[in-house]
């Protein structure tokens, strides 16, 4: 946010803040620790509003739960942001102080009236109008969400209509108060910090920036590319458009875990060459020309992950890799040796060294201070820096110690990129359980009690209207494939939605049916919305298995096979 | 109450209170326990239900301390410190109650795995043999009846962990843990009253129909391996649990980005049990199924292709 | 995947409708879950945590419709209320009078008492009459009628619970020393010679013409300061067994931050002890007054009354009387004209000695298992829903009504220094009429065994203080019963029940009887307690079958007593011993042998 790619608050101020808006997070089930936060929060008297259009595990902890159709939050915050302006509740003094563009930004959501809110997003104006008040006249809030909101064709413009809301109330850089992106991944936080975006370098530094560049270059003893590289989804069009020929793959599962999967896989068929390193011979890995077996990031190599509250703290090597993989700086330092690089930093420590040199975010973060303590929060720049327990204090600073104002953008609802039709009249959305992880790599290895495989999840309405029950295997289609999945009824989620996971992607094969429609600023694909239809299956089509029906029993013993490391 | 580890940031402007720890001034900061106290005085202090990351429930009774001016003893890892308080830790009333209290749980439960405890009934002299129906040394008497001890068999209803209800001496840790205390989930209480209280789902349900979510936050704080984890249970069946030769290192968790810390215990190059530091900021010592037991891809062989009902389809 | 969980079973039509008719809840509106649209649903944890409290008497109604409390049913109470499934069997089986296995019948439980006195008058023979004519029968822990032994409480099943004796039998005994001077104290004065059984006599109308109100005049014209200060110089104690200063008590609590609460403890549960339920059915409004007293004058909004669950008449009574106290403005949101809201709550307790104790009956009463919390933090600053609380036995309570009556000085005419103002005693067993008697602190036991009728044979011991008590010997009768004179005699009156034993009595018997009610009525929470009720009691067996006790036993019971005493959590394992140990002493267990 403001420049940063980091959640503003830490966990410690959700246990005493006043409001928590969840938004397009099921933090209970994808997050159970950091919940753990917010639940004692809860028990210090918070007030939480969760939106989703599921009832999910975590809104049963909301005060009030709003269950808004998929694709509608950028209508829904509009419609919060004008009902605080139209009920004076925004915070003039701090608006005047700290950001501009509010002016068009009142003008841009003045259409956003309760009633319209309502009709677009399918929430009561009453609810609306009480999350608003809420949020507005709290004392310390903050608004939380994760892919929810990410995970959308409108996914940058998403995240922006919240931080509006925050800028609007001064509901930020505020011990307390704040904006809090839940990341999904242990190192989603550090690979972002440590450059692993296509315009940037460590520490969120511009690569177009001349001065960083020059500084990395001479450290470094390079020239280095100063156009910014492609994100992954850029990434498939250039394979599309044949620009893209070679793939080298670290760490991630495309062939399962890319929307619309089915076209993935066949781009990743067409290349001239697929490198792929991994912990397991996931999907991608198998279809690959070259496999570089990888050691188990955070049980067998040394190093560093960050997590949500900016944390960077130590991975360390409890156990030797399993058979010929070798920990990833290995692999990379021989690859670039064969390469011609002399590269002298082969340690982690120094690697990282070499990185807190270049980014003034982590320049204080000796690799001693970082064993000793539990960890330390981005920034801090140096030795003496006790790290940043919350972000952008300098809102409230006079003359905002020197940074520019905030900006209010103006966002625009559009809704999901696939409309329901005649043809395809559900809407089917995507999303974690508890005891599972992405393509299943990793959670699949072991044997849990409370797994249910990859069901396909309906209102009792729409299951009734289709002659479906609990247990019967369907067939569920969008326009881009057909996978049979296993029914669950549940009175969680609203008529006209449909919800799985996508966690046994050998078993059921999730990601054919889900919209690879993308953000254009963050290459997102939009896993949150297709149009679906869901047919019964006869009987002795559903026995023979179909295309991918396996019994529920198969699944929930545990024995599916590593599916990939990456999605 | 403040749980050590929830605050990494020193408490701004908190007042100190001075007390007589066995006649040695010690002085800690207000809101502090007698328990913190003793340790500041470098007085070890025996606990059973006490932990650093749960709220004290202070039912076992073996961290009792005798304070002057008050009739009973007084629990150290509840009673908050105050100043002036003359705390004396090895009266001869302090020693007799907590022998008794070790020495009923003795007479009670199966503390064979409860090697802490072990320790401190010999340190107190426990002698829990008395109850039993020959020692009363009254040659023509009649033998007393066998005094009653918790009977339960073994509960294995999943292969993440298993439930010996014999060892379990009540702590409340496991109902803590499940409960306020960190997940909230609720799926374990105690059952009904006196010697006959157990830790119970409703009905007695399978743990797998419960409400149980399997982060095995009970397993890591029980006292008394009445919860195990799997792991430890199928080693110690063959003889080979060995903790004096396992490593502990310290690492992320694999999954989510909420950046919880793993205490790996790895023993023979085989990760045995997973745990994480109660005094963490982030974890407080408590997990996710994912964190506690999704570990074991690790040492699945590595690049088998798929196996079983993958390749059937 | 739901957060609260629950199985698959549901209730039957009719325990929905009796869980939702005692709670007189609308399910859609007013549940911990509340569907008001298809998009919004209002949850949460602290519409959970407001609904909890509902939890015992949500119990109460699914016991008497299906004769337990059944997976359905508890499911039911379990989504209604938003209290896990775990939680709430943990509470369900906690007490006496609630059952989790499907009974074999369809009838109502015939409670009988088999503690002490019920047993000398043939419990046991009465218990076995009663399975022989078909009857459910449930033997346990007294029942509070040791005035008309063998006491019998009927919980019904789709029928409400009663006492045969209430009614059938004649008044129970009341004598009162004091009563007839008018300046003096006396919590019986008007209850006397009263007959009980019309219900004009329990019109707020007959009380007024007795003389109630006047506590509730005089003490919102004297106003909290007054009011205390009043009561501290009287020298009040609490009357339920612990004896604290109630002035101090009423200070603190006027002194903390509301919301405030006062709780009558009408818990009795102590073998020997019927006074509380004999006040509540002769002169119900009394105690709403007192109760209102005690509110308006320490400043609380709530009210609440805790009875036991065996006692349905005294209950109600005590729900008629806080009907017409509402009528009358006396409760309400500007009761007895004070300006100040408060209100009344009643709620049954289910069978558990330990709920007695203030602060495990502020858990009972909180949808908790009735575990008592370690003290300090007290009740005056963290009792009930951790709000500042008075807590008061109603002979407390009343007492307060007579020092407003008569002025402190009058009040402390009689009694003893240390003690002043009389005492209600619970006279039972082998007495010529056993009976509720107020007399001064200071009496000596043998005047107060002549008041009643003097003993029938000869005297081998009398309990005093119950259960929780000691044993004295026949040559006890110049003991004065005061605070003080107790104390120094190392025993104690407690609530005031005074158990007579003659020497037909198997005293052996009974002082197992006693160390099987601790084994039987220990919470379980604490180790000193749990286990050293079982061992106790083990002991006790052991020595009484043998005749004589040996050193090794001795010392033994011994050890047991001091953990018990020194490391319990509350009161129930502090005295847990005290009865065996005097018993010991007196020689009551058998010989001694080396």
């Amino acid at each position: 946010m403001f420049g940063l790619g980091g959640g503003t608050c830490s966990y410690q101020e959700i246990t005493e803040t006043d409001v928590i808006l969840l938004w397009g997070s099921n933090a209970r089930e994808a997050h159970p620790i950091f919940f753990h936060h917010l639940l004692r929060g809860l028990d210090n008297g918070a007030a939480m509003y969760a939106v989703d259009p599921r009832r999910t595990s975590s809104a049963e902890f909301a005060d009030v739960w709003l269950g808004l159709d998929v694709g509608t939050d950028i209508a829904l915050s509009n419609t919060v942001a004008r009902e605080i302006i139209a009920q004076g509740m925004h915070n003039r003094s701090f608006i005047d102080h700290a950001t501009t563009g509010f002016d068009a930004y009142a003008a841009s959501v003045e259409p956003f009236t309760l009633p319209e809110g309502e009709r677009l997003t399918g929430v009561p104006a009453e609810a609306i109008a009480e999350m608003a008040h809420r949020y507005a006249t709290a004392d310390r809030a903050q608004i939380l969400w994760t892919l929810g909101i990410t995970e959308h064709h409108t996914a940058v413009e998403n995240v922006l209509s919240l931080c509006n809301l925050a800028l609007l109330t001064g509901h930020v850089g505020r011990r307390g108060s704040g904006l809090v992106p839940l990341r999904g991944q242990n190192n989603v936080q550090g690979g972002g910090d440590m450059g692993a975006l296509p315009d940037r370098l460590p520490g969120f530094q511009l690569l177009t920036d001349p001065q960083v560049r020059a500084r990395y270059e001479s450290t470094w003893g390079c020239e280095l590319n100063p156009v910014p590289g492609k994100h992954l989804t850029a990434m498939f069009e250039a394979m599309e458009d044949g620009e893209l020929r070679a793939l080298y793959v670290i760490g991630e599962n495309p062939a399962d875990s890319e929307a619309n999967v089915a076209h993935a896989r066949k781009l990743l068929e067409g290349l001239d060459l697929l490198v792929v390193q991994d912990i397991s011979l996931t999907r991608t890995a198998r279809m690959a020309d070259v496999v570089l077996p990888a050691a188990a990031g955070w049980s067998s190599s040394e190093g560093t992950v960050t997590s949500s509250e900016r944390r960077v703290q130590r991975v360390r090597a409890a156990v030797p890799p399993q058979g010929d993989a070798r920990d990833d700086v290995h692999i990379i330092s021989e690859l670039a040796q064969h390469m011609g690089a002399r590269w002298t930093a082969t340690s982690a420590q120094e690697l990282w060294d070499e990185m807190r040199s270049l980014s003034p975010l982590h320049g204080g973060m000796s690799w001693e201070r970082l064993e000793a303590s539990g960890g330390l929060q981005w920034p801090c720049p140096d030795d003496d820096h006790p790290g940043t327990e919350f972000l952008h204090g300098w809102l409230w600073e006079p003359d905002l110690d020197g940074h520019a104002p905030a900006p209010f953008s103006t966002v625009t609802h559009l809704p999901p990129a696939e409309a329901l039709s005649k043809q395809f009249p559900l809407r089917l959305t995507t999303g974690r359980v508890l005891d599972s992880y992405n393509t299943g790599a990793q959670s699949a290895g072991y044997s849990s009690p409370i797994r249910s495989g990859d069901a396909i999840e309906i209102s009792p309405a729409d299951a009734s209207d289709i002659g479906i029950v609990e247990g019967d295997t369907v067939r569920v289609s969008s326009p881009r494939g057909s996978v049979d999945m296993d029914v669950h009824v549940t009175d969680r989620l609203p008529t006209g939605l449909v919800f799985t996971t996508f966690h046994f992607p050998e078993l059921v094969d999730a990601n054919l049916l889900t919209n690879d429609a993308w953000d254009a600023r963050s290459g997102t694909a939009e896993f949150k919305a297709a149009a679906v239809r869901i047919d019964p299956l006869p009987p002795l089509t559903a026995a023979a298995g179909g295309t991918s029906g396996p019994a529920v029993a198969d699944r929930a013993s545990g024995t599916a096979a590593a599916g990939g490391a990456g999605g | 109450m403040t749980r050590s580890g929830e605050n990494p940031r020193p408490a701004a402007e908190t007042a100190l209170v001075t007390l007589s720890i066995d006649g040695r001034e010690v002085t800690v900061p207000e809101g502090e326990t007698i328990l913190a106290a003793c340790t500041a005085a470098d007085v070890e202090t025996p606990t059973i239900c006490w932990a650093p990351n749960l709220t004290p429930v202070n039912v076992c009774r073996v961290c009792v301390v005798e304070l002057e001016g008050s009739r009973t003893l007084v629990p150290a890892c509840s009673r908050p410190a105050e100043a002036g308080m003359q705390i004396s830790t090895d009266s001869e009333r302090v020693r007799h109650s907590r022998r008794m209290v070790l020495e009923f749980l003795g007479s009670a439960n199966d503390l064979s795995q409860a090697s802490e405890i072990a320790d401190w009934s010999r340190t107190y002299g426990a002698d829990p043999a008395r109850y039993e129906g020959s020692a009363d040394g009254g040659g023509d008497l009649p033998l007393r009846p066998e005094p009653e001890r918790v009977d339960e068999p073994v509960r294995i209803q999943d292969d993440l962990y298993i439930r010996a209800y014999d060892r379990c001496v009540l702590c409340y840790k496991c109902v803590e843990a499940c409960g306020d205390d960190a997940q909230h989930t609720f799926a374990i209480a105690v059952a009904g009253r006196g010697f006959d209280a157990r830790i119970r789902t409703e009905y007695d349900a399978e743990l797998p129909d419960s409400a149980c979510v399997y982060c095995g936050n009970c397993v890591a704080v029980c006292p008394t391996g009445a919860l195990q984890f799997r792991t430890e249970f199928d080693l110690r069946a063959v003889g080979e649990w060995r903790p004096d030769d396992q490593a502990v290192t310290r690492t992320v968790c694999s999954y989510c980005g909420v950046g919880c810390n793993l205490e790996l215990h790895v023993q023979d190059e085989r990760i045995v049990k997973v745990t994480s530091p109660a005094d963490h900021s982030v974890t407080s010592g408590h997990l996710c199924i994912k964190g506690r037991f999704g570990w074991q891809y690790v040492h699945a062989p590595a690049f088998e292709p798929p196996t079983t009902s993958v390749t059937e389809h | 995947m739901a957060d609260l969980h629950f199985s698959d079973a549901e209730p039957t039509a009719s325990e929905r409708r009796a869980v939702l008719a005692a709670l007189s809840v609308d399910e859609a509106s007013d549940g911990a879950v509340v569907v008001s649209h298809p998009r919004v649903v209002r949850a949460g944890m602290q519409r959970r945590k407001q609904m909890r409290h509902q939890l015992l008497p949500a119990l109460h109604a699914l016991q008497r419709e299906a004769g337990w409390i059944s997976p359905g049913g508890l499911n039911f109470v379990g989504r209604t209320l938003g209290v896990p499934p775990a939680e709430a069997y943990g509470v369900a089986t906690f007490y006496e009078m609630f059952r989790t296995e499907a009974p074999a019948h369809e009838l109502s439980v015939r409670h009988v008492c088999v503690d002490p006195i019920c047993a000398l008058a043939g419990a046991a023979s009465l218990a076995e009459h009663l399975r022989s004519q078909g009857h459910a029968v449930h033997e346990g822990p007294c029942l509070g009628q040791c005035e008309r032994a063998p006491a019998v409480f009927i919980q019904g099943r789709r029928e409400p619970d009663r006492v045969p004796a209430d009614g059938s039998g004649p008044d129970s005994l009341l004598v009162s020393v004091t009563a007839s001077a008018p300046e003096t104290p006396s919590l019986l004065r008007h209850m006397i010679g009263r007959d009980h059984g019309h219900s004009e006599s329990m019109s707020m109308e007959a009380y007024r013409e007795r003389g109630g109100g006047a506590a509730l005049d005089a003490a919102l014209s004297l106003g909290t300061d007054e009011v205390i200060s009043q009561v501290t110089a009287a020298g009040l104690s609490g009357r339920g067994g612990a004896a604290f200063p109630t002035g101090i008590k009423w200070r603190a609590v006027a002194d903390g931050e509301g919301p405030k609460h006062v709780v009558a403890n009408i818990d009795e549960s102590e073998p020997g002890t019927f006074k509380d339920r004999l006040l509540c059915e002769l002169e119900p409004l009394a105690i709403i007054e007192s109760i209102a007293v005690a509110g308006l004058t320490v400043g609380a909004e709530h009210g609440w009354i805790y009875i036991r669950g065996e006692y349905p008449l005294a209950t109600q009574r005590l729900r008629y009387a806080i009907a017409q106290a509402h009528s009358a403005g006396w409760l309400g949101d500007d009761a007895a004209g004070s300006g100040q809201p408060f209100d009344i709550e009643l709620r049954r307790g289910a069978g558990a000695y330990i709920c007695g104790e203030e602060t495990a009956l502020f858990n009972s009463l909180e949808g908790f298992r009735g575990e008592p919390r370690n003290k300090p933090p007290f009740p005056t600053t963290h009792g009930l829903f951790g709000r500042p609380t008075v807590v008061n036995n109603p002979e407390t309570l009343l007492n307060v009504n007579e020092i407003l009556r008569i002025g402190p000085e009058a009040y402390r005419s009689v009694g003893t220094e240390g003690s002043p103002g009389t005492k209600l005693f619970c006279l039972s067993g082998h007495v010529g009429r056993p009976g509720l008697y107020e007399a001064p602190f200071g009496i000596t036991l043998g005047e107060l065994l002549g008041l009643a009728g003097g003993v029938q044979g000869t005297l081998a011991a009398v309990l005093l203080g119950g259960a929780a008590g000691s044993f004295v010997g026949p040559d006890a009768g110049e003991l004065q019963l005061s605070l003080e004179d107790t104390r120094a005699a190392g025993t104690t009156l407690g609530s005031g029940p005074v158990m007579v034993f003659n020497d037909t009595a198997d005293m052996s018997a009974v002082v197992e009887r006693l160390a099987k009610f601790f084994r039987d009525e220990s919470c379980g929470q604490c180790v000193p307690c749990r286990v050293g009720t079982v061992r106790q009691h083990e002991l006790v067996t052991q020595i009484r079958r043998t005749g004589r006790s040996t050193e090794p036993q001795r010392e033994l019971l011994g050890d047991i007593a001091d953990a018990m005493g020194d490391a319990s959590i509350c009161g129930l394992g502090h005295t847990a011993a005290s009865a065996v140990l005097s018993a010991m002493q007196l020689g009551l267990l058998g010989d001694t042998a080396s």
